[in-house]
């Protein structure tokens, strides 16, 4: 067991390792760039020396004398031919470079300056500020200087080639150079260091020019065995051995002497390899790569960006007792429980801690053994994989050992049991935008290979069934599952939190269904009432005639009062309420549906009001109830009454297709009156907007008025007797400008708005004339989707639509940035018990949460109360 | 021309509390005075009432969700 410590981290202090300090912690100096000679056994002072640790099962570290798994492994060190610049401090060394003088290494500051800013930075230190804006203002002022204030040495300008070049005067500066120059700032200017946003207590400029390079442990760059037996590398290693190659050709062509050309060429070659050692995406610089042409991961790329440790490895974890697989719909399953495949329940587990009033039943589970035979009429009972003893053995129940492991079982045991029906768990589909993405379900176990949702839970998941995947967690813990059930159940987030409306409700057919069973108070016999009823779960009595709204109103809570306006409504002037012509203005009375038609509006997902009113008034579980029997009643009642769609629903008669016509060829007119206007000048400008901008957007408003003016003629001949236009009207699905653009015309396409005139010089296609104006030249679609597009419609049509397709695209990046910045930026906010928000610290950011302090969870729809409601309730009393 | 920015419609009304409503407030939130959000001294407004450091301002702004919120500020001559 650990212990939870008692020690509080104060401070951290960054600094640089210092050659010393490297050799001192060096376990071996590595100078063969070879691994493993021929009996796969590693070389002395090579990369894989054992000194460093060892990553084979059997040997034993020689600086630790541990095996594999307790030798924590131990750093090497390269001593460097010739020094090269550390590409993660190349900025600075220029600040520095920049900022001090060559001669005699100290700031190029006089001292009435220098004593300002050490007065500046005290303060800032003793304010707790930022000290790291000093840089900049010292690197300012020592490039006015011309000459050195000490010694009076001339200034000369220093260049800085990315990633690892200095030029003094345009003349290219050695490694060695700049190491003496910052050994001789280290030396000069001391303290001040911390001016240029250096510690020199921990870290002296001159480090930041390797002499020594530390070799990282072999644990934390492992090679792989193939199946094969040949042995793989990994990148690190690659590199390290690319670094001691050169190292190696460059010390010896030192040594003997060799032309200066020579040296410096392999000096900058080692540059190279120990720059894309640090970081292989050095801007500058191509990357190294492998042999394959695969780019070489190495140190930065080891923990940069959303793959690399600290976002990986750190921030994101992977756990146990999770199950991930294809989801599919079972509208028979209430919307807090999940379907979860026999297959799926056999592997997950949820531990039972035995006692003396279990164990009896315990010892009966662990008699069935992993694999028990489930009795008669029964599709699964749960069995036992694993128990843990009270000593903390953990035994795999086997078929055979099952019953022997439940004759010792004991008190104080753990058994580890199957998933079985009533189980919590946590339900989750990514991207978890929300916290309704990740909702408690209890566990129905079934039948073949998916799990299995209510329709209704959909929109807060934001799932469908083209091969959406979810993952489930099994919770191990009973605060766990207490949680889960209070906080997390999906009855529990019926409203919510965004604008306190419901959001999760029936949708598509549900909706089509209740709209069937309710519009216009058809009459249905006792044979299908009692159908429609039964599938909602109604025991009572059924009369011999029941109108539609009569059935509904049988799943409507005792004594429910509301009145509000369908999605039918079409916003007339004056409401005429109930004597409304399209039924579409909802008055439940006593629990009652006196007139009005169920559509979105009532119980769709995002909109439904007798939802909201419901859990708000009843409760969640009320609520829950009348979802699930609402989208079952839905259902029911559109199998009852028959329902089909197809590309017929959008046929419209001849004479509307002749109308249809003629107002696009009196569209078309119009335009050409326009231009023929602007042509000869007499079009009359709209203030603000150029000749051309203005013709612009009178054409795109006659565009737009042709295709609602065929869309009228068009559903002017689709009535309420249409499949589609019943979706469209009810909310279902689809809209009716979705229709008259297959029945009608398509209309004008876009591209940012405009009408589409890129393409070809003065032209859109070679299909027309050069500077033609016209609609069809500029993207008007006359066709319906029903009719077909001409080629050149079409690809029109094409360009619209991709500006679409990319426009999505870009939003979904940028606003799952935006979030991930909010979250970082929040996720230490909460809200206290005295209302306050504050953060971790304790600093207040609101004295009252949102000013007014309403969740706006239990607000309705934002507001904390709804007077219209109360005075309405009231007048009823 | 000089404008009283404490008459601009967009300025909300800004009050110095005294020492003991400091001290109040301090105890409703048991806080200390560093936990409040700060406002710098040189704040338009907090110049335009002559607040000194340490001061703590209240600020009563109208609110869309509340009609009327509270807010108090510390003055501080840090850089936020």
């Amino acid at each position: 067991m650990i212990t939870a410590s008692k020690k509080e981290i104060d401070k951290i202090v960054f600094g640089l390792l210092s050659p010393e300090k490297i050799r001192k912690m060096s376990a071996t100096r590595i100078i063969t760039p070879d691994t493993y000679d021929e009996d796969g056994f590693p070389i002395e002072m090579g990369l894989m020396d054992t000194r460093l640790g060892v990553i084979e099962p059997g040997l034993r570290c020689k600086t630790c004398g541990q095996r594999v798994k307790d030798c924590p492994g131990h750093f090497g060190h390269i001593e460097l031919a010739m020094p090269v610049i550390h590409v993660g401090f190349a900025k600075t060394i220029y600040a520095i470079l920049k900022s001090t003088c060559r001669g005699c290494g100290k700031l190029l500051l006089d001292e009435k300056e220098l004593e300002r800013l050490r007065k500046l930075y005290k303060k800032a230190v003793e304010r707790g500020e930022n000290t790291s804006y000093f840089v900049k203002e010292v690197v300012k002022l020592a490039n006015k200087v011309s000459h050195c204030p000490h010694c009076g040495r001339e200034k000369l300008p220093i260049e800085y080639d990315k990633p690892t070049t200095y030029r003094e005067a345009g003349h290219k500066m050695t490694p060695s150079e700049i190491r003496e120059w910052l050994e001789k700032v280290s030396e000069e200017v001391g303290d001040d260091l911390l001016l240029l946003d250096i510690n020199p207590e921990v870290a002296r400029p001159e480090w930041m020019v390797l002499t020594v390079l530390p070799v990282p442990p072999v644990t934390t760059r492992p090679s792989i065995t193939l199946e094969t037996g040949e042995r793989s590398e990994d990148d690190l290693t690659h590199k390290l051995v690319d670094i001691i190659r050169i190292n190696q050709r460059l010390q010896e062509n030192r040594d003997a002497g060799a032309p200066q050309l020579i040296v410096e060429d392999l000096w900058e070659l080692l540059q190279y390899h120990v720059t894309t050692y640090f970081d292989n995406q050095t801007s500058g610089i191509p990357p190294a790569r492998h042999r394959s042409g695969r780019a070489l991961k190495t140190l930065a790329q080891r923990l940069k960006g959303k793959e690399g440790r600290f976002r990986s490895n750190l921030s994101g974890k992977r756990v146990n007792f999770s199950a991930r697989t294809v989801i599919s719909p079972d509208p028979n399953i209430s919307i807090n429980e999940v379907g979860v495949p026999i297959d799926v329940a056999k592997e997950l587990t949820v531990p039972i801690r035995v006692t003396p009033y279990n164990l009896e039943e315990m010892k009966e589970m662990v008699r069935r053994g992993p694999n028990p035979k489930p009795p008669a009429g029964v599709v699964y009972i749960p069995g036992v994989n694993y128990i843990i003893r009270p000593d903390g053995r953990r035994i795999k129940v086997t078929e055979e050992n099952a019953e022997n492991v439940a004759e010792r079982l004991e008190v104080g045991s753990v058994v580890e049991r199957q998933l079985q029906d009533g189980d919590i768990v946590l339900f989750n589909r990514q991207p978890s935008l929300h916290r309704m993405s990740m909702m408690a379900h209890k566990v129905r176990v079934l039948p073949y290979k998916t799990f299995r949702l209510n329709l209704a839970v959909c929109p807060p998941y934001n799932a469908d069934f083209d091969g959406d995947e979810m993952n489930m967690h099994v919770l191990q813990t009973e605060e766990a599952r207490a949680e889960a059930e209070i906080l997390m159940k999906v009855q529990e987030h019926i409203l919510s939190p965004r604008f306190g409306g419901a959001i999760i409700g029936a949708i598509h057919d549900h909706i089509s269904g209740c709209f069937l069973l309710t519009y216009k108070n058809k009459e249905f016999s006792k044979d299908d009432a009692i159908r429609m009823l039964a599938a909602a779960g109604y025991m009572g009595e059924v009369k011999e005639k029941m109108t539609g709204k009569e059935i509904f109103s049988k799943i409507l809570p005792e004594g429910i009062n509301l009145e509000y306006k369908a999605k039918a409504c079409i916003g007339c002037p004056t409401c005429v309420k109930e004597k409304c012509e399209y039924d579409a203005y909802v008055i439940i009375k006593d629990g009652q549906l006196i007139s009005g038609v169920i559509d979105e509006k009532s119980i769709g997902a995002f909109k439904g009001e007798i939802i909201e009113y419901i859990t708000r008034r009843y409760g969640n579980s009320a609520a829950r109830d009348f979802i699930d029997r609402v989208t079952k009643l839905g259902i029911a009642a559109i199998m009852v009454i028959g329902f089909t769609t197809g590309i017929d629903d959008e046929d419209i008669p001849e004479e509307a297709v002749l109308q249809i016509n003629e107002q696009l060829e009196k569209a078309k007119k119009k335009i050409q009156d326009l231009i023929k206007a602007y042509e000869e000048g007499e079009l009359e400008q709209i203030p603000g907007r150029s000749l051309e901008e203005t013709l612009e957007m009178e054409i795109m408003r006659v565009t737009g008025r042709a295709r609602d003016q065929t869309g009228e003629i068009a559903s002017k001949h689709l009535g309420m007797d249409n499949s589609a236009v019943i979706m469209a009207r009810s909310g279902a699905r689809g809209s009716m400008l979705n229709l008259s653009q297959m029945a009608g015309c398509v209309g004008q396409q876009a591209v940012r708005g405009e009408r589409i005139h890129r393409g070809y010089r003065n032209r859109t296609l070679p299909h027309f004339k050069k500077g033609d104006l016209g609609a069809e030249a500029k993207g008007f679609v006359s066709s319906s989707y029903k009719k077909g597009l001409t080629p050149t419609e079409y690809f029109f049509h094409s360009m619209g639509g991709r500006e679409g397709l990319v426009d999505t695209a870009v939003r979904t990046s940028r606003s799952g940035y935006m979030q991930r910045r909010l979250v970082n930026a929040l996720e230490n906010v909460k809200l206290e018990e005295d209302g306050s928000v504050r953060a971790t610290t304790g600093e207040v950011i609101q004295f009252v949460y949102g000013e007014d302090g309403v969740d706006p969870m239990r607000s309705i729809r934002g507001k904390a109360v709804d007077v219209d409601m109360i005075i309405k309730e009231v007048e009823n009393e | 021309m000089k404008i009283d920015i404490l008459k601009h419609e967009l300025v909300p009304h800004h009050e110095i509390l005294s020492e003991e409503e400091v001290e109040k407030l301090l105890k409703t939130y048991n806080i200390k005075k560093e936990q409040l959000p700060r406002i710098r001294i040189d704040d338009p407004v907090a110049k335009a009432i002559n607040a000194k450091e340490g001061d703590v301002i209240k600020i009563i702004r109208k609110s869309p969700t509340a009609g009327i919120s509270v807010a108090y500020r510390v003055v501080s001559k840090e850089i936020i």
